[in-house]
């Protein structure tokens, strides 16, 4: 990444980018509008959330849904749309629907 | 020791020739009248051996440039040739090759822009591209066209610049007539222009570098700032190329070129061929005691503005020849007579200004045309007076 607020003088020339991955540093979080949270109790880690999300920011670890990356989650709202587990009231909402909701972001 | 000899030479075979002496790593071209004679010339150098790069033979000018903007990026000294709508067919290209700061050099056979259809010189082609972010070099003569191309590698890879270049010539007149050109032998050429080597590259796999990222509005003004930095550092690296020029081949390049402008009362600024006919006029009017004087213009991105505005001290009156029309300008006047009031404001120069709009679509400018515009100058010089800013030289009025 290039150093936080370089002058034009500083910044690399054209815009390159030298480091490779260096998007994992980017924090593309404070774009979300709309926060997805996830009911641990009834989530059966099919992990088809995982398989869609377009921004790698379901963490998975041993096999099982661990958290959302909301560094980088930019609240598309994909995973909630494609979770296929019904709650009858979510553990963080308290409404029923799916395992994965869109709930407002707080700024 | 440069050894030198005279070959008759189409214009655009004089581009052709300075190409396959410079031997780039990738040519992207499409073909369009009137550039076709050269990468119709230099896919026969690449199909007989005479050069080691790889042709790519695309489907559209958007292609070429788009393929010489990633054969830049992979850090290869890329060269390609193009003329009117094809240039027109490179325009998001045009602008992603100067923001990446890929040097490329690309010759420019201008000719009329469409409609209605026409094939004839003139400048509204690379005019229309002049804030795209490229260096213009225009040339009056196939000699130039041969000697602008070379120096465009040298001006464009210059680490301070990193810029891609545009060398002009006029369709036709200068692109297929046939004229004595001095060519150099290839040796000397693959001297001057030396090796380039890229400080970032895409095939540099230990160093993984990402070209043209996402840029957003925490950074993208920089970047631009950074362009419009290296443009301005681009007139000094022109003005030094264009003198090793000149002491290695014996024919030096400055901004433009004055003639008879010592003592010159009114003067006359163009570009391109036309320069002869303007030259040739001036020197006779010269023998009448007229006190005029020439600014052949090469330079004219980055233009020359307090270099123009220094030499035109002392100079009542201007006549600005244009061969294009910006339209819905002041008084739809032309590129260059907008450049250069701007200059001359900014000098707080007195010098009265006038513009003539000339040979669109290849309308011929003949002697009696530039003995007009002289003669009408000559009276806004003593009159103080003008009375027509933008006029038309060969118009049926």
């Amino acid at each position: 990444m290039p150093k936080p607020n370089a002058s034009w003088k500083e910044a690399n020339i054209a815009g390159l980018v030298l480091e490779p991955g260096s998007a994992a540093e980017y924090e593309t979080g404070t774009w979300r509008v709309q926060r997805p949270v996830h009911d641990a109790d009834k989530c059966t880690h099919c992990m088809i959330c995982w398989v869609y999300c377009p921004d790698s920011s379901i963490i998975v670890k041993d096999g099982r849904w661990k958290e959302f990356d909301y560094f980088h989650c930019k609240g598309c709202g994909i995973c909630a749309s494609v979770c296929p587990v019904k709650v009858e009231a979510h553990q963080v909402t308290g409404k029923p629907g799916k395992v994965i909701q869109m709930t407002d972001e707080k700024k | 020791m440069v050894v030198s000899t005279k070959r008759a030479l189409e214009g655009a075979h004089a581009s052709a020739h300075a190409m396959r002496q410079i031997n780039p790593d990738v040519v992207a071209a499409y073909p369009i009248t009137p550039q076709t004679a050269i990468v119709q010339t230099y896919s026969q150098y690449v199909a007989d051996g005479e050069v080691d790069t790889e042709f790519i033979a695309v489907e559209s000018e958007h292609a070429a440039m788009s393929a010489c903007i990633g054969a830049a990026a992979a850090g290869g000294r890329v060269m390609t040739a193009t003329a009117a709508n094809g240039l027109a067919l490179m325009w998001e290209e045009l602008y992603i090759a100067a923001s990446m700061r890929m040097p490329i050099v690309m010759s420019c056979v201008n000719r009329a822009l469409s409609a209605p259809l026409n094939i004839h010189c003139d400048h509204s082609d690379s005019m229309g591209a002049r804030d795209a972010g490229w260096i213009h070099i225009f040339s009056e003569t196939g000699q130039e066209a041969y000697d602008n191309t070379i120096q465009a590698v040298r001006i464009a890879e210059h680490p301070d610049l990193l810029l891609p270049v545009m060398v002009m010539q006029d369709g036709f007149i200068t692109g297929h007539a046939v004229e004595l050109v001095e060519v150099a032998d290839d040796a000397s050429v693959q001297r001057f222009i030396g090796s380039y080597s890229p400080a970032h590259s895409l095939l540099d796999i230990d160093h993984p570098t990402t070209f043209g990222a996402w840029d957003l509005y925490d950074y993208y003004f920089e970047h631009k700032r950074q362009q419009t930095d290296a443009l301005s550092k681009a007139m000094k690296v022109i003005l030094e190329v264009g003198q090793e020029f000149g002491r290695e081949f014996g024919r030096p390049y400055g901004a433009f070129e004055p003639y008879a402008m010592d003592d010159a009362e009114i003067a006359v600024i163009v570009l391109s061929s036309t320069a002869g006919t303007c030259r040739t006029v001036i020197r006779e009017l010269r023998q009448k005691g007229l006190k005029v004087g020439l600014l052949k213009l090469r330079v004219f991105r980055p233009f020359p503005a307090a270099e123009l505005a220094e030499a035109l001290k002392g100079v009542k009156a201007v006549a600005v020849l244009d061969r294009s029309i910006s339209f819905g300008s002041m008084q739809g006047s032309g590129p260059v007579f907008l450049e250069l009031c701007a200059a001359l404001y900014a000098a707080g120069s007195k010098t009265k200004a006038i513009n003539y709009i000339y040979g669109l679509g290849g309308r011929d400018v003949l002697p009696v045309d530039v003995e007009r515009v002289i003669h009408e100058l000559k009276q806004v010089a003593d009159s103080g007076e003008v009375t027509s800013l933008v006029s038309y030289l060969g118009l049926r009025e």
